[in-house]
């Protein structure tokens, strides 16, 4: 067994990682007893598992990821809606009125339509077939109010933090509300525009320096120094 | 037009640039250059300049494109009207639409595509000046703007020619060498799994040199991976180095 970086290196696709028998984690494939990486990020190796942290992605569906998305079309009894996913998903009329659809009566576009931005579930998903959403939760539905910031979803868990210890902070330091999609699409409301610049600056602070030890203690400094400068 | 052929290789062995045999065009790779692409790249490979960007996996449109057991790959190889000396038409050509395959089949090793199925990943590449080269810059700039897609990839593809030009063995033709020359042979591989997923060959040529063509490719090859991989590092070692350099200077300013 050896293997040929340290925690947190930066490696990318066909770094060769290690040789023998170690377990598959994310982002990495076996040929024969050799381990290589698939994307491009930071090297992760927890008791005997290989993985790798990725710096690019996309955003792959499971089941009960809170997702935030656009809706792009009305059919009949469901919506399409783009979660920045490889597929559209599917969000059914039951699914978002709670009840049956009664097609007689119900109109769709009353509740959603084109352009609206939701709060969504994910119900379903297996990559055969789209995803399917859904709003029966409290804390789900229409967007009415606030700022979206777009960052890879692969950097949703530094935006979180440590048991929720970076997004706690953001909350506490700004005052503001977030509701983080596990697809990378954030919705920040805040009462006052200066919070809400400050705020998303530092979102796309953690996604820009998210590779770099010391985050937490980063971002909270410019927040610090920049309310500093406000007062 | 000058149909005169120039003299290739001079009586000290260098190429028409200065260059020596088995010595690459200087080689100037850039990563995430566009905003509205998932992923995207540039690559300079002496006058040959290549920008290529990609999206997805998404959804197939039309819809009956899109196959149930595997992610489809759609290149477009295109050139530019203004990468040529004489204005080349926008509309693709035969030829354009030939290398599209012949890229697209280069880079398809390279990929999980049955990991998506019924999705598509396009691949858009743009010939912006054309020196010799072109299909090979081409792969070596998709197959960046793969990784900076964020698709997951067995390894990168890294592509080179090489031929033979005034009995010589040369690396990395430039247009007069494979327009005057005798053999031209683009090869692209994954370095790091030894496996070569384009060969051609254009020209005269014995099974030896042949051989020794592709001995030469592939060296050329592992020097261009390791730029290919040093411009994908590039972006996130400048933002650590950025970060180190402000922390210095404050804890020299407090102090």
């Amino acid at each position: 067994m050896t293997l040929f970086f340290n925690r947190r290196d930066l490696v990318v696709p066909g770094d060769l990682l290690a040789e023998g028998d170690y377990k598959l984690g994310e982002n990495v494939h076996r040929v024969g007893d050799k381990i290589y990486a698939t994307r491009v990020g930071l090297f992760e190796l927890k008791d005997d598992k290989v993985s790798v942290i990725a710096l690019n992605s996309f955003y792959v569906p499971k089941p009960g990821d809170v997702v935030i998305g656009d809706v792009v079309d009305v059919g009949v009894g469901s919506w399409a809606v783009d979660i920045r996913a490889p597929r559209l998903a599917i969000l059914r009329a039951t699914d978002a009125l709670g009840r049956p659809f009664r097609p007689d009566k119900d109109e769709l576009t009353r509740f959603l339509t084109v352009g609206d931005t939701i709060i969504a579930k994910v119900k379903a998903y297996d990559r055969t077939r789209s995803p399917v959403l859904t709003l029966s939760e409290p804390g789900l539905g229409k967007v009415t109010s606030g700022r979206i910031v777009r960052i890879t979803p692969s950097k949703v868990p530094r935006l979180i933090g440590r048991k929720g210890s970076m997004i706690g902070m953001l909350k506490r330091e700004t005052g503001c509300k977030i509701t983080i999609g596990m697809n990378g699409l954030v919705l920040v409301r805040c009462r006052r525009p200066e919070d809400e610049e400050l705020l998303v600056e530092a979102i796309e602070k953690i996604e820009r320096e998210s590779h770099v030890e010391g985050l937490t203690d980063r971002v909270a400094m410019m927040i610090r120094r920049r309310k500093g400068l406000g007062s | 037009m000058g149909l005169e052929k120039p003299l290739l290789i001079d009586d000290e062995g260098r190429r028409i640039d200065g260059r020596g045999p088995a010595e690459l065009r200087p080689l100037h790779i850039e990563v995430d250059v566009l905003a509205n692409a998932d992923g995207s790249a540039y690559v300079e490979q002496g006058n040959t300049k290549v920008l290529a960007a990609v999206y997805g996996p998404r959804e197939v449109h039309p819809r009956h494109l899109g196959l149930p057991d595997r992610a489809v790959l759609r290149c477009r190889y295109h050139m530019a009207p203004f990468s040529v000396k004489q204005r080349k038409s926008p509309a693709p050509s035969r030829r354009e639409i030939e290398l599209s395959k012949v890229i697209r089949e280069a880079l398809e090793p390279a990929l999980f595509l049955q990991q998506y199925p019924r999705t598509a990943i396009d691949v858009f590449i743009e010939v912006l000046q054309a020196d010799g080269g072109t299909r090979c810059a081409s792969i070596t700039a998709a197959s960046l703007a793969l990784a900076d897609a964020g698709i997951p990839m067995r390894d990168l593809v890294a592509a080179c020619a090489a031929g033979k030009v005034d009995g010589v063995l040369v690396l990395d033709l430039t247009d007069v060498e494979d327009k005057y020359g005798e053999a031209d042979v683009p090869l692209a591989m994954m370095p790091n799994l030894d496996e070569i997923t384009l060969l051609q060959m254009d020209g005269m040529l014995t099974p030896e040199e042949l051989k020794e063509c592709i001995m030469l490719a592939v060296e050329g090859c592992k020097q261009i991976y390791a730029a290919q991989k040093e411009a994908l590092r590039e972006r996130f070692v400048r933002i650590r180095k950025e970060i180190e350099e402000a922390e210095g200077a404050e804890g020299g300013a407090e102090a």
